[in-house]
């Protein structure tokens, strides 16, 4: 087993997100997790991250509890890449800094591997003529895939991708689905939070709904798609036209 | 007079660095987020309510006076030196604020961003957090320095001849108020250089970060 949760819990103040959630997730398998806003997508993956320390239950990254308090996340996060939905590039670095930044100052790259890292990965993307732009030169699509080529460059064992589209005009969202179509089959495992419905069916082994902080139905994408058995799922997918 | 204002520039080129640097420390002491660090954002939050919630001419008095009034030896009894102490801690609390300022303003997700590449708290705040926030507050830095660079004539006050004691010493010579206009110039001879130096090079900055510009 990949990544597992056991009765996850994570509440804001008095706001209960996640409510004793389990999950399980083989090597390689890409996840998507579907459901309305607030239903705890983003929480999950933000917390599998160790961005937001769970209240209890608790987290295996190859069967290594990585949410024990008081442990370094450092070195665990390098083996756990995360994209936002709003990019979160720096502003103030070029492309290629953006993403030497980590190799050279956590994996302790020197500055050539690191420069020639970055530029394979850009070249492999269409993105090596951007190098030296900074992330306001750049279209939403493209920061977009500059923020997951930065979180490739670290070569994690899982990616999580949050609503990595959500913020982009529609004829953009194409260029970046793409770059996770390619992802997919590279042997990288993934974790999708997303409201792009008809990705979710094409890309994933497996979708998760989320309802209450919870997974209320999961299943082959065909199956929850096309014959959702919890109420639930398929008042939502009513809901949003699917 | 010019010599005198040669002093004035020497008090103003070896505060300002002290100041950044201690004003900066501050700004991250205060801004660590280590729960460990708890008693150290508490001391330096008092430091700086105190050094800015009492004017700056008294601290001058304070610790230009007091300090040498303990019986130190040549050089260290030198109310040059001590008065320039005292604008250091004093400027250094105002413009500490001005840096945290900054700080906070740097969005959470850049944080998060840096944190998830494996980034330590250290790392973040030198590579992703200081570098924005210090640009932001470059144009209100600048307002300080402006205003520091006045008020390092009150370090005249308690001793060494500087520009604005000299333009007194002159008036009272020669009964005429010209000395006053004069010191009055040679300070925006200093100052006015000095803003503009920074809008251009904000300026610059912006072009070469950003798209194209509104107009």
């Amino acid at each position: 087993m990949k990544l597992e949760l056991r009765q996850v819990s994570k509440s804001f103040g008095s706001r209960t997100v996640l409510s004793g959630l389990d999950l399980q997730v083989q090597a390689g398998e890409v996840v998507s997790f579907i459901g309305s806003s607030g239903s705890g997508k983003t929480t999950l993956l933000r917390c599998v991250n160790l961005l937001e320390p769970i209240d209890g239950g608790e987290i295996l990254l190859d069967g290594d509890e990585i949410s024990k308090i008081g442990r370094d996340p450092n070195p665990i996060r390098r083996r756990i890449g995360i994209v936002f939905q709003s990019f979160n590039l720096f502003p103030h670095m070029s492309v290629q800094r953006n993403i030497t930044l980590a190799l050279t100052q956590v994996l302790g790259n020197s500055a050539d591997e690191a420069h020639e890292t970055a530029k394979s990965l850009l070249a492999r993307f269409a993105l090596v003529e951007k190098i030296d732009s900074y992330p306001d030169q750049l279209s939403g699509g493209q920061q977009q895939r500059v923020a997951i080529v930065r979180a490739l460059a670290m070569n994690p064992e899982v990616l999580l991708l949050d609503e990595i589209t959500s913020a982009l005009d529609p004829e953009l969202v194409g260029e970046v689905l793409d770059v996770v179509r390619e992802l997919k089959g590279s042997g990288i495992t993934m974790l999708i939070a997303t409201h792009e419905m008809n990705f979710a069916q094409e890309i994933s082994d497996r979708v998760c709904f989320l309802d209450a902080g919870r997974i209320a139905e999961q299943g082959q994408p065909q199956q929850i798609f096309a014959n959702p058995s919890d109420e639930r799922t398929k008042q939502f997918l009513r809901r949003v036209n699917f | 007079m010019l010599d005198a204002f040669v002093l004035d520039i020497k008090i103003f080129a070896w505060s300002t660095p002290a100041i950044i640097a201690l004003a900066l420390l501050l700004a991250i002491a205060r801004s660590s987020r280590n729960p460990a660090l708890f008693p150290i954002r508490i001391f330096v939050i008092a430091y700086i309510d105190i050094m800015r919630g009492v004017p700056v001419i008294l601290w001058i008095y304070l610790i230009g006076f007091g300090v040498p009034g303990v019986g130190l030896e040549r050089p260290f009894n030198s109310p040059l030196l001590w008065g320039s102490v005292a604008l250091v801690l004093t400027y250094g609390a105002y413009i500490a604020e001005v840096f945290r300022a900054g700080i906070d303003s740097v969005h959470e997700s850049q944080r998060a961003a840096s944190r998830s590449l494996g980034l330590s708290n250290s790392q973040t705040m030198r590579f992703v957090i200081l570098p924005q926030a210090i640009r932001r507050v470059v144009p209100p830095l600048m307002n300080d320095l402006v205003s520091l660079q006045k008020d390092v004539a009150l370090v005249s006050l308690i001793g060494p001849i500087e520009i604005l004691r000299q333009a007194g010493i002159d008036k009272a010579k020669f009964a005429n108020f010209t000395p006053y206009v004069a010191a009055a110039i040679v300070f925006l001879m200093i100052t006015i250089p000095l803003t503009r130096t920074t809008d251009y090079l904000l300026a610059r900055e912006r072009k070469r970060t950003s798209a194209t510009r509104v107009r």
